[in-house]
């Protein structure tokens, strides 16, 4: 019966709006009031069962909840006669309860739609040989299982055979399709656009990537700051506090009216959902734009971010070194590159790599008598010509005669933070390459945007020389540039800082950056939801993609003011509420609830603008900052 | 013992949380530290012996209170 009459709850608000239509109706247009009257009790009686019942289950197991505060209140107005009230206050509470219900699912869609990427079902082979859809939670390790075209991968595995392309933009954000071949890593939640694959699975269910970044997102709405966890301490007790104030006027002045309207008034609906629906809205757009943000302490933390703290390789550069800059010498034949080709495809330094890298494709050469150089380069024999392939102090070795023209492009490439490979072909120059790791394209900009929002020192950490890393930091207009930093390095730094009170954030790759991660304030991992990235760190940039950064430090400084805006607006109403039913003559228990429902809605609708928040023109502008110079470091 | 996830109906009201917090951690078998209410979630998640109680047991003391339980996963812990 109890459970029959809460799941009719939505259609005992339509009939309390018609019985009070209704009433209304009798009394103004037919002028009789047992009309009025008795619609309006049937109304009451109605309306006030199902917040009865929750209310009666609520004190079962000992929890005063709003529920009670209302039931007694309606209760209250009953006994004076004052059936009106009685009725629109129910009604208005179904009704408010109603439009929570379907507003908060709109702040929590964010989330909704990345949960609901998660595979159901998979096809599993079974003895026979043949597939067969299973559920699944019916998928162990080392199933194998077919993908088809435009299915979703249910499991992480390998690709066994067959070949196609898939989306993983559920997984890094970047929705431009992934070619995959045998032996490719493929990712649950991720879909098979062309092609069809058979899998094997590695890891499934909560233990694939997405199923612990879904893990992870839904603990992280959910998580609560300190000043939740005050609110929630708080209205533990003062809703009791509200029925006892009630009670003490009842006791004093005798006058039932004002005890039940203290009631309703005193309830506190919007302060203890402000926080939580701002919450969510925030995440969920983060979710949705390839930032993982760990819960609402976070947002608070990333907001009062003073400092930000980046390392250099890997995350404000590419992490790979290319060939920056070239000259040719005398005339360079085709051939001469293809020599050069042929010789450092047998190296495995990274500047050979890439310098193979830039050459691409051509014809390669037998190689001889190879030589290494140690420190200096590599001497070989090509079609009867010995090419030297190093750096300067190898041109020496060789006799190589360098003209004042090379002698100063050497200078410039140097000052432009290159490493050199000169390659001479009988002892005569004939390229010279500067290779460098490349900055990420726009990080530049990302790092204006960063300053516009309010952040005061940028610096960059690592562990190649000062002077690269001096470069680096004049060319992107940071604060504070460190070089030769090994990991314990960094962590003292942030430790440093933090002692000096400065609130720190750590950007780095997540993997070797580890211990600084942690000891920030803020761990940020540029991690293409790797699992270590996803453990250390309280935000996930996905994809590695560094302009996600801007978005994410203006969406925790959006979603933290929106936190104090719905503490202000629900502690305001109360305020406003109490201090006019002592000071005027209007307020009343229908209007009370009407403010209160309102103001509920008020922060719900509130907090859902966070789900549209983007950077605006105001932080995107690139305005030249006055601390572009680099401090050096001492 | 078992790990179980209650998916519920959309949670509206906070207050709904400490009810079926309580209601929860009431029940004999259930592992009253493990239990957590996601108010955004709309889900339960706790720990629970199963030669104490059942699963259906655990989601009847929740539909009582009112809360429509869509269903729920069951694990050994």
């Amino acid at each position: 019966m109890q459970r029959y009459i809460l799941s009719k709850k939505n259609s005992i608000t339509v009939i309390s709006a018609i019985l009070i239509v209704f009433a209304f109706f009798g009394r103004f247009g037919l002028n009789d009031m047992v009309i009025f009257t008795w619609s309006l009790i049937i109304a009451s009686v109605l309306g006030v069962a199902p917040i009865a019942i929750q209310a009666y289950q609520a004190l079962k197991v000992k929890v005063v909840s709003i529920d009670v505060l209302v039931t007694i209140a309606v209760i209250g107005a009953f006994l004076i006669q004052n059936y009106e009230e009685s009725a629109i206050v129910t009604f208005l509470f179904l009704f408010g309860a109603y439009l929570e219900q379907r507003t908060l699912n709109k702040t929590r869609s964010a989330i909704k739609g990345l949960t609901d990427m998660a595979p159901e079902t998979a096809l599993k082979r079974v003895a026979n040989g043949e597939f067969e859809e299973v559920d699944v939670d019916d998928v162990d390790e080392g199933d194998v299982l077919l993908v088809k075209t435009g299915a979703k991968v249910p499991v992480d595995g390998t690709v066994l055979s067959g070949e196609g392309h898939i989306n993983e933009a559920s997984i890094t954000g970047e929705s431009v399709p992934v070619s995959k071949c045998v032996g490719s890593q493929v990712y649950a939640g991720t879909i098979l656009e062309n092609g069809t694959i058979q899998i094997e699975a590695e890891r499934v269910g909560e233990d694939t990537t997405f199923g612990r970044i879904i893990e992870l997102v839904e603990e992280a709405q959910d998580s609560k700051s300190d000043t939740e966890r005050f609110i929630d301490r708080f209205s533990k007790y003062y809703t009791p506090a509200v029925l006892l104030l009630g009670f003490i006027v009842w006791l004093f002045t005798k006058n039932v009216e004002l005890a039940i309207t203290i009631l309703v008034l005193g309830c506190p609906g919007a302060l203890v959902i402000g926080v939580p629906v701002s919450n969510v809205a925030g995440i969920g757009n983060g979710a949705r734009n390839g930032v993982l943000l760990k819960g609402s302490e976070v947002i608070n933390d990333f907001s009062k971010v003073d400092t930000i703290v980046f390392d250099k390789t890997g995350t404000l550069t590419v992490g790979n070194p290319e060939v920056a800059e070239k000259e040719y010498y005398s005339d360079v034949t085709e051939e001469v590159l293809e020599y050069l080709a042929s010789v450092e495809r047998e190296s495995d330094h990274p500047l050979a790599k890439a310098v193979v890298n830039y050459i691409g494709k051509t014809n390669l050469h037998t190689v001889e008598e190879t030589e290494v150089v140690k420190g200096e380069g590599v001497i070989a024999k090509v079609n009867g010509h010995r090419i030297a392939v190093g750096n300067v102090a190898l041109m020496e070795r060789e006799n190589v005669e360098l003209n004042e023209k090379a002698r100063k492009d050497i200078v410039r490439f140097e000052q432009n933070g290159n490493s050199l490979v000169l390659t001479a072909v009988d002892s005569e120059l004939k390229v010279l390459m500067g290779i460098r790791d490349q900055i990420r394209p726009s990080v530049k900009e990302d790092l204006q945007r960063i300053k516009n929002l309010g952040v005061k020192n940028l610096a960059v950490l690592s562990g190649d020389n000062q002077g690269t890393v001096d470069l680096v930091a004049r060319e992107l207009g940071l604060t504070e540039a460190h070089g030769h930093m090994l990991p314990e390095h960094k962590s003292a730094y942030i430790e440093k800082l933090q002692k000096q009170g400065q609130i720190v954030a750590f950007v780095g790759d997540g993997v070797n950056d580890s211990p600084s991660l942690a000891l920030a304030n803020i761990g940020i991992a540029m991690g293409s939801g790797t699992d270590v990235a996803i453990e250390t760190s309280d935000v996930v940039l996905m994809n590695s993609d560094f302009s996600r950064l801007p978005h994410a430090l203006g969406l925790t400084k959006a979603t933290a003011r929106n936190m104090k805006q719905n503490i202000i607006i629900a502690v305001g109403v109360v305020l406003i509420l109490l201090a006019s039913l002592l000071f005027s003559e209007w307020m009343n228990m229908t209007i009370g609830m009407l403010v209160h429902e309102a103001s509920i809605l008020v922060v719900i609708l509130n907090g859902m603008r966070l789900l549209r928040y983007r950077l605006r023109g105001k932080y995107t502008k690139l305005v030249k900052s006055e601390n572009e110079e680099v401090v050096k470091a001492a | 013992m078992q790990k179980a996830v209650i998916q519920l109906e959309t949670l509206a009201c906070p207050s709904c949380m400490q009810k079926i917090e309580n209601a929860v951690k009431g029940l004999n078998g259930v592992n009253q530290d493990s239990v957590k209410v996601l108010f955004n979630a709309s889900k339960v998640k706790l720990n629970f012996n199963a030669e104490d109680i059942a699963i259906t047991d655990i989601e009847n003391a929740i539909e009582n209170l009112g809360y429509e339980v869509k269903g729920s996963k069951v694990r050994s812990a």
